[in-house]
């Protein structure tokens, strides 16, 4: 007999389960909006589809009556120059520290421990003091989110470093290497693409501190604009916006994934595909 | 038949939805809730709570009434506008940009008080407001602070677009006002008492100078009132009992200001202290007489024409008319056919004549 677990769904099958709670949540929210708004037309909490549509229309398609920007652009630039920012610097400061702490050491002895236990502290609730050093303005934003996720990258790293054969390494001192060589021979071609997993885990909790960041102070940004429109419960602006913040975040996973298969496609062949 | 089943599904969820929206309406309505959340005005409501005079009245008139402390106070107000609370402590001018604006028809029960320099514009190193321009000024958009702002800056000749304004959290205004880029902030007591400590801050206005203006509300939704007068006549009998006892100068008074200021996270000298840039009206015949003065309808109409300008009356707005506002001698302001924010004088005029 065959067991439940060996059964497979037909390619027909898997796509309705695949759309089923897409679907039900769609209808779902349709069903409970037309309620509200059937006893309530200004009702706030959950717009309607053409509600949305115009909300989105006015915010990203119309210039703003006030500054005559373009608004959703505008924020969507602002968060993404900070995302970026954050994230490149962790990425470039992770890989760093986290191969010489995994693969040196004296490294190891001076980082690993405070690297671990910095990790510990949760970012949002020094924020007051982030603030002091690095001031309201864009440098807090940035170095909050690379405080954020800068010691998941380390530790990763640390402990990527630390998985490598270590057949590999004694190879290559009797091939005569040096510790550079060693370094940027063998250490980092076979970490790049584990910086690249390590980021991609790291996304969402940038994007969670570049939200409170701009939640915190900010002149412009998808978190900032979230915040604001919060205080006059206009959820058709909030909805698209966390629907386009979903997708933003989606897309950037996507490409990290492909940019990983693209670089560094011997990690792959393995798999025969 | 695969797609039936589907399909079948899908009717179910359905049906679960939908039994989930219907089941609001009920029976003769007897349990009520009220939001509030911590403000030096407001503070009376926890305390009326604790010492029993909420269930006093409730008793009295054959109901039940459940204060609930909200330690965000936007998210009181938008409880109350999706329809969990049935009242909420608010000011004037967010009642009437979010439920009234939402098209929840709201009344406003109980004037409270007004902000008598409990809000404040404050500079670093200047010393007058005219020096705020080109400035970056930190303060919580679109709250009452930005129409403090907004009125201050009318009273020296400038106007929002002379400064720029970064929303900042009022969580993070001390600490914000601390860093060397931030020269300029508009905030509430206790901020403003605890910025103020600082030697380099001077308070250059205040709502001393926009009396009356920031009003502190208790308002409830008008369908429920109109259906449920007792609630009304038990929540005017709850606050004026509470007021008396905390204007009195007995250690009974004293005894409640002291619990109202610790349950603000102060002392009796620090809510004394807020209390003193606060217009309370201890009596319901100030309150009465305020809610039916010629200068209500002047203040509203200020305040909603702010809400205009900053398109908090709703997108599609094309003059602060959209909304209906009307007051306790039945005149309205604006649409007449979409009152949605109502003043009334009529239970706390029952308090001020004893007949609740």
């Amino acid at each position: 007999m065959r067991r439940f677990i060996n059964r497979h769904p037909d390619a027909a099958i898997r796509l309705l389960l695949i759309l089923l709670p897409f679907v039900l949540v769609i209808a779902a929210y349709a069903v409970a909006s037309s309620a509200r708004l059937a006893a309530n037309p200004d009702d706030k909490l959950l717009p309607s589809w053409t509600q949305m549509q115009q909300a989105v229309d006015r915010m990203a398609f119309t210039p703003d009556r006030r500054s005559g920007e373009y608004l959703m652009w505008k924020d969507t630039a602002a968060s993404l120059t900070r995302l970026g920012l954050g994230i490149g610097i962790a990425t470039v400061l992770g890989g760093l520290l986290g191969i010489l702490q995994g693969l040196i050491p004296y490294a190891r002895a001076l980082l690993s421990n405070f690297t671990g236990i910095v990790a510990m502290i949760p970012p949002l609730a020094v924020l007051p003091i982030l603030f002091i050093m690095f001031g309201l303005g864009e440098v807090s934003k940035v170095v909050l989110i690379i405080v954020g996720i800068l010691p998941f990258i380390i530790r990763d790293i640390a402990q990527r470093t630390g998985e490598i054969p270590r057949e590999q390494l004694i190879k290559a001192q009797t091939l005569g290497a040096s510790t550079w060589q060693i370094t940027h021979r063998i250490v980092v071609p076979q970490m790049l693409p584990r910086l690249i997993d390590s980021v991609r885990l790291s996304l969402g909790a940038a994007w969670l501190f570049l939200i409170s960041a701009e939640a915190i102070a900010a002149e412009a940004g998808l978190g900032y604009r979230i915040f604001l429109m919060r205080r006059y419960l206009s959820m058709d602006v909030i909805l698209p916006y966390v629907a386009w913040i979903t997708f933003l975040a989606f897309a950037l996973d996507f490409a990290l994934r492909l940019l990983q298969r693209w670089a560094f496609r011997w990690m792959y062949r393995g798999e025969g595909r | 038949m695969k797609f039936s089943r589907f399909t079948a599904v899908l009717l179910a969820g359905f049906a679960m939805v939908s039994a989930f929206g219907a089941s609001a309406e009920a029976a003769p309505k007897k349990d009520f809730k009220i939001a509030w959340s911590i403000y030096a005005g407001w503070m009376p409501w926890g305390w009326a709570s604790d010492s029993g005079l909420v269930k006093k009245w409730a008793d009295k008139y054959g109901i039940t009434i459940d204060v609930v402390q909200f330690n965000d106070y936007i998210e009181s107000i938008n409880q109350y506008t999706a329809g969990a609370f049935d009242g909420v402590t608010a000011t004037n001018m967010d009642t009437l940009a979010i439920p009234s604006v939402g098209g929840v028809d709201t009344t406003a029960l109980i004037i409270g008080d007004y902000s008598n320099g409990n809000d404040a514009v404050i500079l670093k190193d200047k010393k007058i407001l005219a020096e705020i321009k080109g400035q970056k000024v930190n303060l919580v958009e679109l709250s009452v602070s930005h129409y403090l702002l907004a009125r201050g800056l009318e009273t020296v000749g400038l106007s929002e677009k002379d400064i720029s304004v970064i929303n900042t959290s009022d969580a993070d205004m001390v600490a914000a006002y601390k860093t060397p880029q931030v020269t300029a902030v508009v905030t509430w007591n206790p901020l403003v008492a605890e910025i103020l400590a600082e030697p380099s801050a001077t308070k250059v206005f205040d709502s001393s100078q926009i009396p009356g203006e920031i009003q502190d509300m208790l308002v409830v939704n008008t369908d429920t009132l109109k259906a449920n007068p007792d609630l009304g006549k038990a929540l005017a009998g709850i606050w004026y009992d509470t007021m008396k006892v905390m204007s009195s100068s007995t250690p009974e008074g004293k005894a409640a200001r002291e619990a109202m200021g610790k349950a603000a996270g102060t002392d009796l000298a620090g809510y004394e202290a807020q209390l003193a840039t606060t217009k309370m009206f201890y009596t319901a015949k100030e309150a009465v007489a305020f809610t039916t003065s010629g200068q209500l309808p002047t203040i509203t109409d200020s305040v909603r024409n702010f809400l205009f300008a900053h398109g908090l009356l709703g997108d599609n707005a094309k003059s602060p008319d959209v909304v209906g506002i009307e007051f306790a001698d039945g005149r309205v302001l604006g649409d007449k056919s979409k009152v949605k924010f109502r003043f009334t004088d009529t239970y706390m005029k029952m308090a001020a004549d004893g007949t609740l």
